[in-house]
């Protein structure tokens, strides 16, 4: 069982999660090349190892986040809120 | 190779049963190969197998960084169907069903396919119209499809919770009856045997580490047991391919997930078909050593661990008890979690990479093992004819950036919605 940091409420059991996915990808322009538009909706690093991921509490603030957790162990990492650092330290 | 019959058998009863060799050598790596076919599971086997007999190339090496079959073709439910509604899925499935039909004889090695049908339930008016209309466009693709009744399906499977107050209450389902379940470790052993013994080097404890490319071509690979020199790689890694090809420099629309599935106690037979529900997502089977074999949704969120958490467990373990009331009293023996290949649409990638000499089959998502047979068999076809077979045709790499994804949900770019 995952005890995952929300950044705003702290530890909290991963049934009140949602998953939202890589969040180290960013939107092209929109006038872009397709090619470009390509890549960002469909391929993925997809690391075996630390990996930076949207993650929701839905069950709690209802806030977006950020969690960088490891895909080899599911060990956590850090957590932040969506725009700022992730600094290696649990709030 | 010894083959398998009722008279060797006879023969091996008489002699104390001492005559049996090893079903597979165990070489040491040669150098260079004309086909390397990365990863020893039953897509890798019987791509090797297939390239062998179909296309006479023996010259063929498969490196398994652990042991044939102990990943994914290990860890699965053994359910093989072919039930599908877009025409590319339904057509390569179907060409897979044939295979596994034939497949112990095509061996000479028991796979012990077993057609017990596939049982879809229907919980709602939605729920029906979209296994009527599956059921048809199986029907006008040549498959089998059968819509059962409520009373019908009671009368099949006595300890189903077919009453109008079930917390799922069951309006009917669609049968496919050549749908059923195949010994999945057997898979593995019978493709290596075969392979074997057409000349294929099976490679076990040997990982690959690294993809030789010059001028946008495949040169040859870097294992942990010395370089191998190869014009031609088959990836066949599915759970991992994204880590392979990126060894190659490229991107996948793919995401690893963890999928978990369980065993109950061994029981006498009870459950003689594989029922599966879609609005709980839930399916189970019952396994020649009378384990009831369950599995349901993805955990969620990107894993190369091989082993989830336990909520999924419990979502499992509550739609099975919903369903079958009676098995309450059974307890749970093992679970265990396997690593998907999670594409952007659903559906699997068979084909040319964009580099010269390499193809994958991947991007299983849940679905790989029904697909082993014709798996290989495309696999092989396009290594070989470096060219896309018909069947194979429709699960290019590059449908994505085309806008000709395969989205049988119709769920979107989200790999983990599949």
């Amino acid at each position: 069982m995952m005890l995952i940091p929300c950044p705003f409420c702290g530890p909290r059991s991963q049934v009140e999660f949602t998953y939202g996915g890589d969040a180290t990808l960013r939107r092209p322009a929109g006038d872009a090349d397709p090619s470009r538009w390509a890549d960002y909706v469909y391929l993925r690093d997809n690391p075996c190892g630390p990996h930076d991921e949207l993650w929701y509490h839905g069950a709690g603030c209802r806030s977006w986040f950020v969690l960088r957790r490891d895909t080899r162990t599911h060990d956590i990492i850090a957590s932040a809120p969506v725009g700022e650092p992730l600094d290696g330290t649990r709030p | 190779m010894q083959r398998y019959s009722i008279a060797s058998l006879a023969r091996g009863a008489v002699g104390g049963h001492l005559q049996w060799s090893r079903a597979w050598r165990s070489p040491e790596p040669r150098r260079s190969y004309d086909v390397v076919v990365i990863g020893g599971g039953g897509h890798g086997l019987a791509t090797a197998y297939y390239l062998a007999k179909e296309h006479g190339i023996r010259s063929v090496a498969v490196l398994e960084k652990g042991w044939i079959g102990g990943g994914n073709t290990g860890r699965n439910t053994t359910i093989v169907r072919s039930n599908y509604h877009l025409d590319p899925n339904a057509h390569f499935y179907e060409f897979s069903l044939k295979l596994w039909e034939g497949l112990s004889q095509e061996l000479n090695f028991n796979v012990m396919y077993s057609a017990r049908g596939v049982l879809n339930l229907v919980h709602s008016p939605a729920d029906m119209d979209a296994a009527l209309r599956r059921g048809n466009a199986l029907r006008l693709n040549g498959i089998d499809a059968q819509f059962l009744t409520r009373e019908e399906i009671a009368r099949r499977i006595p300890n189903l919770d077919c009453s109008p107050k079930a917390r799922f209450p069951i309006l009917g389902g669609l049968l496919q009856p050549r749908g059923g379940t195949v010994r999945h470790d057997a898979v593995a052993w019978g493709y290596a045997r075969a392979a074997d013994a057409l000349g294929v080097d099976i490679i076990e404890r040997c990982e690959v580490t690294g993809i030789h490319v010059e001028r946008g071509a495949v040169t040859g690979l870097r294992t942990t047991r010395g370089d191998i020199a190869t014009r031609r790689v088959g990836i066949a890694v599915a759970g991992n391919s994204s880590r392979v090809a990126a060894m190659a420099g490229v991107r996948l629309p793919i995401e690893s997930h963890v999928l978990q599935a369980m065993v109950s106690e061994p029981l006498k037979p009870v459950l003689d078909t594989v029922v599966t529900s879609g609005a709980v997502h839930f399916y189970i089977s019952q396994s020649d050593k009378g384990e009831l074999v369950m599995g349901g949704d993805l955990d969620f969120y990107n894993s190369y661990a091989q082993r989830g958490n336990l909520p999924v467990i419990e979502s499992v373990v509550a739609a099975c008890l919903a369903l079958f009331p009676s098995f309450g009293r059974l307890r749970l023996m093992r679970s265990w979690g396997g690593v998907m290949d999670m594409t952007m649409d659903g559906s699997p990638i068979i084909g040319k990479l964009p580099v010269a000499g390499l193809t994958m089959t991947g991007g299983w998502c849940y679905g790989g093992f029904k697909a082993t047979p014709a798996s290989g068999w495309v696999h092989a076809w396009t290594i070989a004819r470096d060219a896309v077979h018909p069947l194979n045709a429709a699960f290019t790499l590059e449908r994505f950036a085309q806008g000709r994804t395969l989205d049988e949900k119709g769920a979107g770019p989200y790999p983990w919605a599949h």
